[in-house]
């Protein structure tokens, strides 16, 4: 089987974690985005795996080429020259999805949950139309386009509604699909949106089905909801009973749900948790209470500092008496000197920040 | 038209007997020392480690003519006592008695109501000092100028930046001869950046006529307004006994500061050392800074070694008990049976006795009351403040508020809680962050 990843740019929203290293590297719960996803593919069957992007991604192919070999699979990059919206990269593509003509994936790269590749391939499968779009529930219908099932039937879409005034449904687009080839008919090599023009025409011929996600879902597009993703992904891996979390019996694990790379070092008289990802090489000093945070490979948090809702960025430092808060997000070796408070910062890489930031800014 | 100064037996080389008064105020007064002066009157209030006061009594000893001092004010006699207890065993060459204003007769009727008692024994001198200031007290450089000068009065000057000086009493000077030309209190434009400390040292024999003339004046004037026909103008000089209360009501700095200016015997001593007003409770934080930095500076014993986890001066009360992994200072003072836990910051703060810092706090720019919990990983801040500044409030998202946080007695920040520039009044608990407000 194949599969489309809809990369897309650089990833903006996301800086300025993104001004280092392009969206899809940057690490998610300790492990680079788009490793998630690849290993969900690889682990479902998929052979060939396209990268829709739209910039010259140099940086990737290292990492792309080391992820073909770990998992036996042939791993392209499609480069657009201008931006071809969410259907057109599958048109640009097309060459790879048609390749022995059986259904294809397509996902887009901010989506984090527990990918059911192989559950909705099964399900495509048996209801035999051309595609099939992956929902979840969502508790607020009212700010998404929420999906509309014909009568009588449980999972044949009749009709999106953007963003419903009156309650109509609960299930949204996730953002993740399965395709059989014929999909590739429908689309021309032009910018173009899977949602706003495929979507409708295809269920207009009753082509369209819908597949319920189990478990948590989260677009970790932008800090604030990179944090709550994490949270999510973390919660997740508890109820799995992951051995990846270090377990509760720590005497700093406080609430549970950290997950801490082995080779970081964690001083005396810490309280760690709940929601804490720590990365590779990272040094916490004495006495630092960490929860909701990452802190991303090589970043040093030093003695009796206090970080929260925060993402800590690689190679950075925090003082001593630090306190970091309310969705405050450190690029690459970014310095915050001792005593010093943030709340709400951004801070561009190679920073030293020396004086409080008392309300939410961005440094530049 | 100066005042008649009789002639001394003494030569001016030679001091004679010289007294100090040290004015108090009283409870009703120094509502801007609130919350801190709810639970102390403000001049016991401790700072770098003494009360407010004990810092007068330290420089008053340093003068050898001077051995009785006075405390004037109109506080409850046993609000003194135990101070003046422990004072008169710490300076034994002084004689320390409070005496009570029955009300407030402003900081020269205060002078004038007790003139017997001043001037019992003939003291020659007299040094007024406002126990809300925190400076070196030159107490011997203002006598050494009043000998040399013949004055009948001297007061201490410091320099201040231009905007500032109209917040204070202003001083024209004769840069020569230091002479005072022209005094004016708080004037609505600029006259001088050179300013009244608040410390004054008067010859005795001149101060008391002055007040005279000034209550004399203040009897007149009222009765010429209020009783504009003439057959009350012909009895003013029978002055009823309330009356004579309410006229007693006389300060140095507005009704006797202006006149002896005019009486050519007036001089000026200017600082170049540290002055600073102790008005609001957060201006302790500054005092408290200055102090300690001058006790480190005369090699006090009484100041905590430094080390890698002392940055001094600091001040840690004997009774007091700080986890050797806690970082203190510079500028901190610990107060009595306080306990700071293991982690802890403190910086440029005061921490009042039988108070509890938990283990990895940090305190900064902040005043922490008696008997207050901070809790684990909480932070209590304030904002630092320009070191020539005179102004303890800074504007915030467009709204003034305290720079320095203060906590009252016996308040309770939660573990993990965040305090910036609040002023907490006594027996409350913060449970959440909470910045920029004054808690009820």
């Amino acid at each position: 089987m194949k599969a489309l990843i809809l990369v897309g740019g650089f990833g903006t929203r996301l800086r300025p974690l993104t001004l280092t290293l392009p969206k899809p590297l940057v690490e998610f719960g300790n492990k680079r985005m788009i490793l998630h996803q690849i290993e969900a593919l690889a682990e479902a069957g998929v052979t060939d795996i396209v990268l829709a992007v739209n910039y010259r991604p140099e940086i990737m192919e290292k990492y792309l080429a080391e992820y073909e070999k770990q998992f036996g699979i042939n791993i392209t990059i499609s480069i657009e020259t201008e931006p071809l919206g969410t259907a057109g990269p599958l048109k640009l593509a097309e060459n790879t999805l048609r390749k022995d003509g059986t259904p294809f994936f397509v996902l887009n790269s901010d989506v984090t949950c527990n990918y059911p590749f192989k559950e909705l391939a099964a399900f495509h499968k048996s209801h035999g139309d051309e595609g099939t779009i992956v929902v979840t529930k969502v508790e607020e219908p009212s700010k998404y386009g929420v999906v509309v099932h014909k009568p009588n039937s449980p999972s044949r879409i009749d009709r999106f509604v953007e963003k419903p005034v009156e309650f109509v449904g609960n299930r949204i687009n996730a953002g993740m699909y399965i395709f059989n080839t014929s999909v590739l008919d429908r689309i021309e090599l032009r910018p173009t949106s899977i949602e706003q023009e495929t979507f409708p025409a295809m269920v207009k011929d009753g082509q369209l089905h819908s597949f319920d996600l189990e478990g948590f879902w989260m677009d970790v597009g932008q800090p604030k909801d990179f944090l709550t993703g994490t949270c999510l992904y973390l919660s997740s891996l508890a109820k799995k009973g992951s051995k990846l979390l270090t377990p509760n019996t720590e005497p700093y694990v406080h609430g549970g749900n950290v997950l801490i790379d082995p080779s970081a070092k964690i001083g005396k008289g810490c309280r760690i948790g709940p929601n804490v990802t720590i990365g590779p090489d990272v040094v916490v000093g004495d006495g630092v209470r960490l929860q909701r945070c990452v802190l991303l490979s090589g970043s040093k948090v030093k003695d009796h500092a206090w970080v929260k809702s925060t993402i800590v960025g690689w190679n950075s430092i925090v003082g001593r008496w630090a306190r970091l808060e309310n969705v405050t997000v450190l690029g690459d070796d970014v310095t915050i000197a001792d005593e010093v408070y943030v709340n709400g910062g951004s801070v561009l890489p190679h920073k030293t920040i020396k004086q409080n930031v008392d309300v939410p800014a961005i440094i530049m | 038209m100066s005042l008649q100064v009789p002639h001394r037996e003494k030569p001016s080389s030679g001091s004679g007997a010289t007294k100090a008064v040290i004015l108090v105020g009283g409870s009703s007064r120094g509502t801007r020392f609130r919350p801190l002066s709810l639970d102390v009157p403000k001049p016991l209030f401790d700072v770098a480690g003494h009360p407010i006061i004990w810092h007068c009594l330290t420089a008053i000893e340093k003068v050898p003519s001077i051995s009785e001092v006075y405390l004037i004010g109109y506080y409850e006699e046993s609000v003194f006592r135990d101070f003046i207890k422990d004072a008169s065993s710490e300076f034994p060459n002084l004689s320390i008695k409070y005496l009570r204003e029955y009300q407030a007769l402003g900081t020269a009727g205060g002078l004038y109501h007790f003139r017997d008692a001043i001037l019992k024994g003939r003291p020659e001198h007299i040094f007024v000092l406002n126990s809300d200031v925190c400076c070196s007290f030159p107490l011997n450089e203002m006598l050494e100028l009043s000998d040399s000068r013949d004055a009948e009065a001297v007061i201490l000057g410091t320099r201040v930046s231009e905007d500032a000086a109209n917040n204070f009493g202003c001083i024209v000077s004769d840069a020569h001869t230091r002479r005072v030309l022209h005094y004016v209190e708080k004037p609505e434009s600029y006259i001088s950046n050179l300013i009244n400390c608040g410390v004054y040292l008067f010859n005795a024999d001149a101060l008391f006529p002055s007040i005279r003339t000034a209550i004399k004046r203040r009897t007149d004037r009222p009765r010429l307004a209020s009783h504009r026909s003439s057959e009350h103008l012909s009895s003013s000089f029978m002055i009823d006994d309330e009356d004579s209360e309410k006229n007693e009501v006389i300060r140095l700095e507005q009704d006797i500061l202006g006149d002896m200016a005019d009486s050519k015997q007036f001089f000026v001593y200017e600082t170049k050392d540290f002055w600073r007003q102790i008005k609001t409770a957060g201006s302790a934080i500054p005092a408290n800074a200055l102090y300690l930095q001058k006790a480190w500076q005369s090699g006090s014993k009484e100041l905590a070694a430094p080390s890698a986890n002392i940055i001094p001066p600091v001040y840690i009360h004997p009774s007091a008990s700080v986890h050797p992994t806690a970082k203190l200072g510079p500028n901190v003072s610990i107060g009595p049976r306080v306990t700071v836990g293991p982690g802890v910051r403190i910086k440029e703060s005061i921490v009042l006795e039988d108070s509890e810092v938990k283990h990895d706090a940090c305190v900064l720019y902040s005043i922490i009351g008696w008997g207050s919990r901070v809790g684990a990983w909480a932070r209590v801040e304030g904002t630092p403040t320009p070191v020539t500044s005179h102004n303890t409030s800074i504007i915030k998202n467009g709204v003034k508020v305290q720079a320095i946080t203060i906590l009252g007695k016996e308040c309770g920040v939660g573990d993990e809680v965040r305090v910036q520039n609040c002023v907490c009044l006594p027996f409350k608990e913060l449970k959440r962050d909470v910045a920029n407000e004054v808690i009820m």
